[in-house]
């Protein structure tokens, strides 16, 4: 699903070099749910905007679905965005003029779907995030919760293969957490591919896999699903 | 996705009012203070009769001072003809048409007792006035050759006199009483405003057209007094009315209609042949120059367009230009406090030409919204030219579906342009160092 290979990125300035990641090495395959953990400047935000080709890299390969994204242009990136991956920010990046239903048709407008089945998408995804009664209603009406579950509806509404999520409990208190990872858990189980950034090692144990991220590269990778049946 | 652009920018322009307002409001000023300028230019170098400007021309032949040319600085001959010059023209019937006019007036004196006497400006012309210039007509027609050379009493009256004597009624066939003689009406014009008064602007090329039309020849059985200018090189011969018609004195225009260029260069012909005569007679001292000028090489050799109306229009693009620049500054601050927005489109899945589109169209739709503001201020701007220089420019300040429909395409185009950089900026927004920050 995900396969990047010795990818390298250097932030530059005139003053200094910033290594961000250093032959990064990682593999994601279709269904899993990853965690990415590690301190703060390991590098796991720049592993996640390259992953979602929000960022270019310097060196390495990236294989993402089988297609080699290295040599893609700023229309071809965007275009497979749309279609195969759905982002997931800390702060919900909800567009705060829009309701909950114009929010979710953002990514669908870019698609080109027409307005039947836009509806229809987005309809079901905010009624697998339970908010299909509140449609018409702005963000700034909802709970920090509540506007997490729209973006989960948002980045579902496409129907993509991929789901990115960046520190998406980052803002929330322990019970709405929680409940958001229940529904990312209901998600990865009906098939969509999970890679999750976390701080949180609670959230992080689980996901079905954990990386530990630490100086630009992968330092440990942990089964948790393997773990959990060896701990019995 | 077009309409979804538009609904965009309308929630964008909704979500910053105080901004957007101020965009408006500087494209409305710089369109509204180019629109009147433009409005004042346009009118006054407008085509007045498109279909036959390029066979209408009007004659001039340099009867003038010896000594001192009429126009020092062009060379041109006078802008008018003599009397005995415009008849001598006429009378060889050399155009396929002509006709010869003056400036005059006099009192009438209606039928009715209710309506007072009042005086009118009476335009002194021969029969092909009427289909040379096209003027439609409300009641009847205008008169033949023969009313011109029997030298009959006859009148065409305006819409807006016909409405004064009688009460808008036909009243061909019905008499007034016209500088003290007894006139029969022939017909009635309907509305009819040339903008500009191209037939006579030597005598006010955006005054109203003269009030009653009389056979040109009459001036000089009647004695009817010449209105308008009267520029005269040397003094007449002696005091009194015939011995002005024989001077040197120009008060008189002549229009010919010449369909080809054939028909213009034997027309000039017979113009030198013309002077050539006069000049074995002692006339006509200076040397060979005569012209005959189209409607529009003639409006603009006698600057119909003022040079000041062309500075002023200059100056209000100038501003027009000022108003974008601020225009650009307010959309490229509106523009960058749309970042995170503009992150998250490019993350979900928008291409930078997307976003180019969205932000373009929002720049366009406050663009048209400043145009329509625009248009308004025109109006006023307008009714403010009326009220400062009343009706000398009547006729120059109304704002017609083109000069509406340029308006609203100059606002809009020159939004869309400052739109170009700002949006240029929004497109080239990181997503990734967005998304984060928010």
């Amino acid at each position: 699903m995900l396969t990047m290979t010795n990818v390298k990125k250097v932030f530059r300035t005139d003053l200094v070099e910033t290594h961000a990641l250093r032959d990064f090495n990682l593999q994601v395959d279709e269904g899993e749910f990853v965690a990415v953990t590690g301190p703060s400047g390991s590098g796991k935000t720049t592993f996640l905007n390259i992953a979602g080709m929000l960022e270019t890299f310097n060196e390495g390969t990236y294989q993402l679905d089988g297609e080699d994204v290295s040599h893609l242009n700023d229309n071809q990136r965007s275009k497979l965005r749309n279609e195969k991956i759905g982002f997931i920010f800390q702060s919900y990046n909800l567009i705060p003029d829009l309701s909950l239903f114009d929010n979710v048709d953002v990514p669908l407008r870019y698609r080109g779907f027409d307005a039947k089945e836009r509806k229809k998408r987005i309809e079901e995804s905010l009624d697998i995030v339970g908010l299909a009664n509140r449609m018409k209603h702005l963000p700034s009406q909802l709970s920090g919760g509540q506007q997490q579950r729209v973006a989960i509806a948002r980045a579902l509404a496409g129907n993509p293969r991929f789901l990115l999520a960046d520190e998406p409990t980052g803002n929330l208190d322990s019970a709405m957490a929680q409940s958001v990872m229940e529904l990312l858990k209901e998600i990865n189980k009906k098939g969509t591919t999970i890679v999750m950034v976390t701080h949180d090692p609670q959230l992080a144990t689980q996901a079905t896999r954990n990386i530990f991220v630490k100086d630009g590269q992968v330092s440990e990778i942990n089964d948790v699903v393997a773990m959990h049946v060896a701990n019995g | 996705m077009f309409g979804y652009y538009v609904k965009l920018a309308f929630k964008s322009i909704k979500k910053n009012p105080l901004l957007s307002f101020l965009m408006v409001f500087a494209i409305a000023l710089g369109i509204g203070a180019s629109m009147t300028t433009i409005t004042v230019n346009y009118l006054m170098s407008a085509n007045p009769i498109p279909d036959k400007s390029e066979q209408l021309f009007y004659v001039q032949v340099d009867s003038w001072d010896p000594h001192n040319a009429f126009n020092d600085e062009s060379g041109d001959p006078p802008n008018q003809l003599t009397w005995t010059d415009a008849n001598n023209l006429f009378d060889a019937q050399k155009a396929v048409k002509q006709v010869l006019m003056a400036k005059s007036g006099g009192i009438v004196v209606p039928e009715d007792k209710n309506i007072n006497p009042f005086e009118v400006q009476i335009r002194l012309s021969t029969a092909d006035f009427f289909p040379m210039f096209d003027t439609p007509f409300l009641f009847g027609s205008g008169w033949d050759m023969a009313v011109d050379s029997k030298l009959e009493q006859v009148v065409v009256l305006t819409k807006k006199i016909n409405d004064k004597i009688f009460g808008g009624e036909n009243s061909v066939g019905r008499n007034i009483t016209l500088a003290g003689q007894n006139f029969k009406v022939v017909g009635v014009l309907d509305s009819w405003e040339p903008v500009p008064k191209f037939y006579d602007v030597n005598n006010g090329a955006f005054d109203e057209v003269e009030d009653v039309f009389v056979p040109f020849k009459l001036k000089e059985t009647l004695e009817l007094p010449s209105w308008g200018n009267v520029n005269c090189w040397k003094s007449p011969d002696s005091e009194g009315f015939k011995a002005f018609l024989r001077s040197e004195c120009i008060n008189f225009q002549m229009w010919v209609q010449l369909d080809n260029q054939e028909q213009q260069s034997d027309y000039l012909m017979f113009l030198d042949n013309y002077v050539s005569e006069q000049k074995s007679l002692g006339r006509f001292p200076r040397p060979m120059n005569n012209k005959v000028s189209d409607v529009m090489t003639w409006m603009e050799n006698q600057q119909v367009v003022e040079d000041d109306a062309k500075m002023m229009m200059w100056m209000s693009f100038m501003f027009l230009i000022v108003c974008l620049l601020n225009t650009v500054g307010l959309l490229l601050a509106k523009f960058i406090g749309k970042s995170s927005e503009i992150g998250l489109r490019r993350a979900i899945g928008a291409s930078k030409g997307q976003v180019f589109q969205q932000h373009i169209i929002e720049s366009a739709t406050i663009g048209l919204l400043g145009g329509i503001a625009g248009l308004l201020l025109a109006l006023l701007g307008l009714k403010g030219i009326e009220s400062l220089y009343g009706d000398f420019v009547k006729n120059l300040i109304s704002l017609d579906f083109t000069m509406a429909a340029t308006g609203l395409l100059i606002a809009l185009l020159s939004s869309v342009l400052a739109g170009l950089y700002p949006t240029w900026r929004a497109c080239n927004i990181q997503p990734a160092t967005q998304l984060k920050s928010q």
